[in-house]
């Protein structure tokens, strides 16, 4: 057996999200005590995520980064309740529950790493990098050409709201929970606006004969 | 500005394009993640359960960076079980 596979599902976990579910639907005590144990079990989840972006937000002063997973707890217990008609069963009620904490968390860090600074949405300069991968001379030609090619679709081809997502995400690495944020927009919003501009980016591309798929194919292995 | 980050060529292609075929939205992803983490850890074949989200974790670097963290806590939870 591969070592690396892990028993998520022995007997008794159906039955532990069942029980999960009864209890957090129930009334009076039986509810108090299930709410007080999936807030235990979400700020356990939180502690972990603020823990893994520790290195990358270590502007945050010692007690910031619990407040922000306990801030993080209470609005996922919020979140879960809400969401609990959507719990289907496919995992265990707990990996369930545990993204909800893992995605406030991580937004929370994210924005207030960003907190105060200035979210670039513009390219300043067309970056001009230094090219470290070993390539033929023709693969250094064609990847100047696609990117000379989407350099140009940037500016012509993408609407200004286009343009501005992909800048802001793509190339200046602006969190996209940050620039919903300032924005007044959604993830989902944004990221759909940036996958239709870079759809438009690979049309135009294909338009020109420098389609990334017809590369991979032409591409001896 | 530009972030120093982009160290060649080519990943600053994949960032402009994004990843080939059809993918998930970012809704559809948090809604499935939970599953996803749990068949991939099972060692099941996850990517042909649900299709789509393998190229949204790449397209998309917040929605990449949860499942990065729910799989990690399920695993490091698994294995202080055992």
């Amino acid at each position: 057996m591969d070592s690396s596979k892990i028993v998520l599902n022995p007997a008794g976990a159906e039955q532990e999200s069942r029980v999960w579910i009864e209890r957090l639907t129930a009334i009076g005590s039986e509810r108090d005590a299930a709410l007080a144990e999936l807030h235990a079990l979400l700020l356990r989840a939180a502690r972990f995520e603020v823990g893994r972006r520790r290195a990358a937000s270590s502007q945050l002063r010692g007690g910031d980064h619990d407040d922000l997973a306990q801030q993080s707890a209470d609005d996922a217990l919020l979140a879960v309740l809400g969401k609990l008609g959507d719990f289907r069963g496919e995992s265990r009620f707990t990996t369930w529950a545990y993204k909800f904490a893992l995605y406030e968390a991580a937004a929370k860090v994210r924005k207030r790493s960003w907190q105060g600074r200035e979210v670039p949405l513009t390219a300043e300069a067309w970056p001009l990098m230094a090219d470290d991968h070993q390539r033929t001379a023709q693969q250094s030609v064609e990847i100047t050409e696609r990117l000379a090619a989407l350099g140009e679709a940037i500016e012509r081809e993408l609407t200004p709201h286009q343009r501005e997502v992909l800048v802001a995400l793509a190339l200046n690495d602006v969190p996209i929970d940050v620039l919903a944020e300032r924005l007044n927009t959604t993830r989902g919003a944004l990221y759909k606006t940036l996958h239709d501009g870079r759809q438009k980016l690979r049309s135009v591309l294909a338009a020109r004969g420098l389609g990334l798929d017809e590369h991979k194919e032409q591409t001896p292995a | 500005m530009i972030a120093p980050g982009h160290s060649n060529r080519d990943d600053l292609l994949a960032r402009l394009t994004g990843p080939p075929g059809p993918e998930l939205s970012c809704e559809e992803c948090f809604a499935q993640l939970d599953h996803y983490v749990e068949l991939e850890l099972a060692g099941t074949d996850a990517d042909t359960t649900i299709p789509g989200m393998r190229a949204h974790l790449e397209g998309c670097s917040a929605c990449g960076e949860d499942h990065e963290s729910l799989r990690a806590l399920i695993a490091t939870e698994a294995r202080a079980d055992t």
